[in-house]
C-alpha cells in the first residue's frame, strides 16, 4: 500500500523547463469568464456537463417522486402539491396530464440529459485528453460550443415547464400521431413543438462532442501510446461517440419530420385521422416510421448510456481490486461488438406493431446475440475481482453494484428480447422494472464510480467516504426494493403508464406493493440530495488531496500536477511504454504507464 | 404541519448523518488513515456478504408474496405457448442469476485486501475466454429456437374457420364490428365517418357487405375454442389491444391495419368458477400511451359458448338499419319505434 501512496521514483514526470514547448498559462490573461464561463479547457467543460447534469437528474428525480406518490397512494389528497402546482393537481391529486407530463419529462430528462450528457459529456471530456496525454481536446472550440448547445437545450426545455399548456406528455419516446396532433392532449400542443426544439439542440451538441472525442482519441495520442494501449475508459467512449455520431441524425431527421407534421400540414406519419369526433385530411403517411428512425437512435442510445459506465467500472474493478482487467483484448472485443450489434436490434421495440413476423424473427437473433459479450463482459468483471486484493472505496462499491444490477437487468433483457414473451410483456411495467435497473440504475452507479474516482483529480479534494459508503448502501438496498418486485406486476400484466388502476379487476392486487415502493423511492431520493450536498461541501471543504496518484493507479491522468492547468502536464507530455494494467506483475504493486519496460519484466 | 414536520425529521436527520461523516473523517486522521481504512475495508466486505445472503433471502419472500398474483391460467392455446417459453427462461436464467451472483460477491467478501495476500497477476486465458463465449452462445441458441418456433406458430396466418371480429381504439374507449351472417366486414374509409350520422366506423352504405355488420362499443363477445382473428385499426392516435388472460398483445395503428388471432380456451363463466372471484371477467387493456385517459380505457371480453353467443349476437341491430332507418324491415313493421330507436342508440354512442 505504501507504494500507492506515493508517486513511484520511476514515474517522476519530466520537469525539464528548457523543454518549454507552447505552453497556455502565462500567454493570455485568464479572466472569470474565460475560465469559469465560456472555458475551452476541457476539464472545465468537463465539470459544466457534471453539474448541469446532476441539476437535471434533481430536477428529473423529484419528478419520480412525485409520481410514485400518485402510484402509492391515488387515494390520497396531498395539500401541498396543490400548493406548489395549482390545477395540475386540483385537490391535492395529480391529474393525469400531469402525471403524463412528468414521467415523459421524467425520461427525456435522464436519458438524454443526465445518463447521455451529465455522463459520457461529463467523463469523455476530463479523461479523454487525460488518459491519452493530450493538452486538450482536438478541437477546444467546439467543445465549449458543444456544452453552450446542450446548455440552450436544457433551457428551452425547461421553460416548456412553465407554459400553460404544460410540457410534452406523450411519452419520452414522443410516438406519433399522439405527439403530432395538437388536439389529441394538452400535452402535445405548444409543449411538444419545445420538446423538439430542444431535442434539436441537444442532438447538435451531442454531435459536436462526438466528433470531437473520435478525433481526439484517434490524433492526439501521447508518443507510445497506440490504440491497444488505451485504457477500457477511452475505448469506451470512443465507441460511445461512435454510436452517437452515427444514430442521432436519425432522430433529428425523425423529430425535423414530425415538426413539419405538426406545423406545416405534411403527412409523414400521418393517415386515416379522426380525432374527437374531428376529420383530418392527411392520407399516406405511416406512424410507424417514426418509430423506425426513433429506435435507431433510441437502442443505440442505451449503450450510448451504458457503455462510459462500463469502461469506467472496469477500470476501477482495476485498480482497487490491485489486479489487471482480465482479458483486454475480449474486453475490446465485446464492446466492438455491442457497438456493432447496437445498431442492428431496434425493432425488438416494434415486435407488436404488426411488424412483419418473419423480420421479427431476424430481430430476435440479433438481439439475443447481445447477450453474449455481455456475458464475456461480466464474467471477465469477476475473473478481475478473483483473487485480487480489493480495496472497498465508494468508487469500488459502485463498480460491483453496477456488475450486480448489469447482471439483474442484463437477464431480464433475455425475456423481453425473445418476442414471444414479448407478446406478454411488452409495455407491461416488466420492461420498466427491466430498463430501469440496466440502464438507468447501473448506468448511474457507473457515473457515480467515477465521480468518487476522479473527484479528487477534478477539484484536488476528496469526497467524504462515510458520506459515499451512506449513498452506496442505501442506493443499492433501495434499487433492488424498488425494481425487483416491479417484475412480478409486469409478468401479471399491468400495462405501463397506468396511474390509477383501482378502476381494473386484473391489475388492482399490488396495492401494498405501490406503497412500498414509493416509500423506498422518496428515501432513496433523499439519500441523493445527500450526495450532491457531499458534492457540493467537498468541492470546497473536502479534505485535500496531498499525493498527485492517490489510488495508486497507472494512468497518465495521475501523473499530471494535483490541480493540473489549462494543458495538463506542466513539462512535456510523458511518453508511455507499456498498457495500463500492470498491477502486481513481478512482485510490484503497481506499474505506471510511463515507466519503460524494464530488461528482466516477465511478458505476459 | 405534518408536512413541515416531515421535512424538519428528515433535515435533521440529514444534519447528524453529516456531522457523524464528517467527525469520522476527523477521527480517521487521528487514529491513522491506513489502520481507519482498513478496518472500513473490513465491514464493507462483511456488507457485501450480508447483501448477497439477504438478498437471496429476499428473492425468495418476493416470489412467495407475490408469485401468486401473476400469470393465472393462460386462457387461450397461444397463451400456454407463450407461458412455457417465459418458464424455460426464467429456469435458464435464474441458475445464471444464481451463479454469477453469488460469485460476484463472494469473490469481493473472499478476496478483501488484506496484508497476507497479493493480488495474483492474470491478464488472460484464452481457453476461460472460450469458454464463457461458448456456452452463452449455445444457451442462446436454445432460447432462440424455441422463441422462433412459438412465435411463428403464434403469428402464423389464422385458420380459415376463425371468426372476424374488428376492434378499433380511440380516445378513450374501443369499438367492434362484427361481419354478420356472411362473415365480411364492409368497406370503410376514414373520411365518411360521421357519429351524427349513425356511422362511427366510416362504413360505404353502397357496399352490400356493410349491410349486415354490426356495431358495438366497450364489449366484445368471443366464442370458446373457436379461433378468432381481430383485424385491429385505431382512429386517432396509437393504441394497443392488450389481453392479459390471453397473453396476447398487438398495436391499433392509424391508417395501418394489424391483425393477430387466438383460440380462446376457457368461458367466462369457467374462470369465474375456476377462481372463485364471481366478479371476474376477461379485460382488454389500452398497452400503448394514448393521452390523458390512456389508464382508463377498458373493454370487456366475455367468452362463451356458441349457443350463448348466437343469442347474443341475434339480439342485435346492424348499424346499416341504425343509420338508414327507412332500410329497416322491422321498423316497416311498427311505424312508431323506428323513430325512437335510431334516437336511443346515438345517444348510447355519445355517452
Amino acid at each position: 500500500m505504501s507504494e500507492a501512496l506515493h508517486a513511484h521514483p520511476g514515474t517522476a514526470v519530466p520537469h525539464d523547463v528548457h523543454h518549454d514547448e507552447h505552453e497556455h498559462h502565462g500567454h493570455h490573461k485568464e479572466t472569470f469568464v474565460s475560465k469559469y464561463v465560456f472555458s475551452m479547457d476541457h476539464k472545465t467543460i468537463g465539470k459544466q456537463f457534471l453539474i448541469t447534469g446532476i441539476i437535471w437528474a434533481i430536477i428529473g428525480g423529484l419528478f419520480s417522486v412525485l409520481f410514485r406518490l400518485q402510484l402509492g397512494y391515488p387515494d390520497q389528497s396531498f395539500p401541498i402539491l396543490e400548493t406548489f402546482f395549482g390545477d395540475y393537481a386540483k385537490g391535492g391529486q395529480i391529474q393525469p396530464e400531469f402525471y403524463y407530463a412528468l414521467i415523459t419529462m421524467h425520461g427525456t430528462v435522464l436519458v438524454f440529459f443526465v445518463l447521455t450528457a451529465g455522463l459520457s459529456g461529463t467523463f469523455a471530456n476530463i479523461l479523454i485528453p487525460l488518459q491519452i496525454g493530450a493538452r486538450d481536446m482536438a478541437s477546444p472550440f467546439l467543445n465549449m460550443l458543444s456544452y453552450w448547445f446542450f446548455f440552450m437545450a436544457s433551457i428551452v426545455m425547461l421553460s416548456s415547464l412553465f407554459i400553460q399548456t404544460g410540457p410534452a406528455s406523450g411519452g419520452w419516446t414522443m410516438y406519433p400521431p399522439l405527439s403530432a396532433l395538437k388536439q389529441a392532449g394538452d400535452g402535445s400542443k405548444l409543449g411538444t413543438d419545445l420538446w423538439l426544439v430542444s431535442m434539436a439542440l441537444f442532438i447538435i451538441s451531442s454531435l459536436l462532442g462526438g466528433l470531437n472525442y473520435i478525433s481526439t482519441i484517434l490524433n492526439l495520442r501521447t508518443k507510445g501510446m497506440s490504440m491497444t494501449r488505451l485504457p477500457l475508459t477511452i475505448w469506451a467512449m470512443f465507441f460511445t461517440a461512435i454510436l452517437g455520431v452515427l444514430s442521432f441524425p436519425v432522430l433529428l431527421s425523425g423529430a425535423i419530420l414530425l415538426l413539419f407534421d405538426r406545423n406545416l400540414g405534411t403527412s409523414f406519419y400521418l393517415s386515416d385521422i379522426v380525432v374527437n369526433g374531428e376529420v383530418l385530411p392527411n392520407e399516406g403517411g405511416s406512424a410507424i416510421l417514426y418509430q423506425h428512425l426513433f429506435w435507431f437512435l433510441g437502442h443505440p442510445e442505451v449503450y450510448i448510456i451504458l457503455l462510459p459506465a462500463m469502461g469506467m467500472v472496469s477500470e476501477i474493478l482495476s485498480v482497487n481490486s490491485r489486479k489487471p482487467i482480465f482479458g483486454y483484448m475480449a474486453m475490446l472485443g465485446s464492446l466492438f461488438a455491442i457497438a456493432i450489434l447496437a445498431f442492428l436490434v431496434w425493432a425488438h421495440h416494434m415486435f407488436v406493431t404488426g411488424l412483419n413476423p418473419f423480420l421479427g424473427s431476424v430481430f430476435v437473433l440479433l438481439t439475443l446475440l447481445i447477450a453474449v459479450p455481455s456475458a464475456i463482459k461480466v464474467f471477465n468483471w469477476l475473473t478481475t475481482l478473483w483473487r485480487g486484493n480489493i480495496r472497498f472505496t465508494p468508487a469500488t462499491l459502485f463498480a460491483i453494484g453496477f456488475v450486480s444490477l448489469f447482471i439483474s437487468g442484463g437477464l431480464t433483457g433475455i425475456f423481453l428480447g425473445n418476442s414471444t414473451i414479448d407478446i406478454h410483456l411488452h409495455d407491461t411495467m416488466f420492461v420498466v422494472a427491466h430498463f430501469h435497473i440496466v440502464m438507468g440504475v447501473a448506468s448511474f452507479f457507473g457515473m457515480f464510480a467515477g465521480v468518487y474516482h476522479w473527484f479528487p483529480k477534478m477539484f484536488g479534494r476528496y469526497l467524504n467516504s462515510t458520506l459515499g459508503y451512506i449513498h452506496f448502501w442505501v442506493t443499492m438496498v433501495g434499487s433492488y426494493l424498488i425494481f425487483w418486485p416491479m417484475h412480478y406486476q409486469g409478468l401479471a400484466g399491468i400495462p405501463r403508464r397506468y396511474l390509477d388502476k383501482r378502476g381494473w379487476s386484473s391489475f388492482n392486487g399490488f396495492t401494498d406493493l405501490d406503497k412500498m415502493i414509493t416509500v423506498v423511492s422518496i428515501i432513496v431520493f433523499a439519500v441523493q440530495l445527500m450526495f450532491v450536498f457531499n458534492f457540493f461541501y467537498s468541492v470546497f471543504k473536502g479534505r485535500k488531496v496531498t499525493t498527485p496518484n492517490p489510488w495508486g493507479a497507472n494512468t497518465l491522468e495521475w501523473t499530471t500536477p494535483i490541480r493540473p492547468g489549462h494543458g495538463n502536464w506542466e513539462g512535456e507530455i510523458p511518453e508511455v511504454h507499456r498498457w495500463p494494467y500492470d498491477y502486481a506483475k513481478d512482485g510490484r504493486e503497481f506499474i505506471p504507464q510511463t515507466e519503460p519496460v524494464g530488461e528482466h519484466e516477465s511478458k505476459h | 404541519m405534518q408536512t413541515i414536520f416531515i421535512v424538519a425529521i428528515l433535515a435533521l436527520g440529514f444534519l447528524i448523518t453529516f456531522q457523524i461523516a464528517k467527525a469520522s473523517e476527523y477521527v480517521a486522521v487521528l487514529r491513522g488513515e491506513e489502520k481507519a481504512r482498513k478496518q472500513t475495508n473490513k465491514i464493507n466486505a462483511f456488507l457485501l456478504l450480508a447483501f448477497l445472503i439477504l438478498g437471496l433471502i429476499g428473492v425468495f419472500y418476493c416470489n412467495q408474496q407475490l408469485g401468486g398474483k401473476i400469470l393465472g391460467t393462460p386462457a387461450s392455446d397461444h397463451g400456454v405457448l407463450v407461458d412455457r417459453m417465459l418458464y424455460i427462461t426464467i429456469g435458464l436464467t435464474f441458475i445464471v442469476f444464481i451463479i454469477t451472483q453469488v460469485a460476484l460477491f463472494w469473490f469481493s467478501f473472499k478476496y478483501q485486501e488484506s496484508d497476507t495476500r497479493k493480488a495474483y497477476y492474470y491478464p488472460h486465458n484464452n481457453k476461460l475466454e472460450m469458454i464463457w463465449t461458448v456456452i452463452p452462445a449455445i444457451v442462446l441458441t436454445v432460447l432462440v429456437g424455441f422463441g422462433i418456433f412459438y412465435w411463428f406458430k403464434i403469428t402464423g396466418d389464422a385458420p380459415k374457420n376463425s371468426m372476424v371480429v374488428e376492434v378499433v381504439g380511440k380516445q378513450f374507449g374501443w369499438e367492434f364490428r362484427y361481419p354478420g351472417k356472411d362473415g365480411i366486414l364492409g368497406k370503410k374509409y376514414f373520411k365518411r365517418v360521421d357519429a351524427a350520422a349513425n356511422n362511427p366506423v366510416g362504413q360505404l352504405w353502397e357496399d352490400p357487405a356493410n349491410h349486415d355488420d354490426i356495431f358495438l362499443e366497450q364489449e366484445m363477445h368471443l366464442v370458446v375454442n373457436k379461433p378468432v382473428k381481430l383485424v385491429i385499426g385505431a382512429k386517432d392516435v396509437i393504441h394497443d389491444v392488450g389481453l392479459s388472460h390471453f397473453r396476447m398483445k398487438m398495436d391499433a395503428v392509424p391508417g395501418t391495419p394489424t391483425t393477430m388471432w387466438f383460440t380462446p380456451t376457457i368461458t367466462t363463466k369457467k374462470m369465474k368458477e375456476d377462481t372463485g372471484n364471481p366478479d371476474f371477467v376477461y379485460e382488454l387493456s389500452c398497452d400503448q400511451m394514448c393521452g390523458k385517459g390512456h389508464f382508463g380505457m377498458r373493454g370487456v371480453i366475455v367468452v362463451e359458448t356458441q349457443e350463448e353467443f348466437d343469442i347474443w349476437l341475434a339480439g342485435k341491430k346492424p348499424q346499416y338499419y341504425v343509420a338508414n332507418p327507412e332500410q329497416d324491415p322491422s321498423a316497416k313493421q311498427v311505424k312508431d319505434t323506428a323513430v325512437v330507436k335510431p334516437l336511443a342508440v346515438t345517444a348510447a354512442i355519445h355517452k
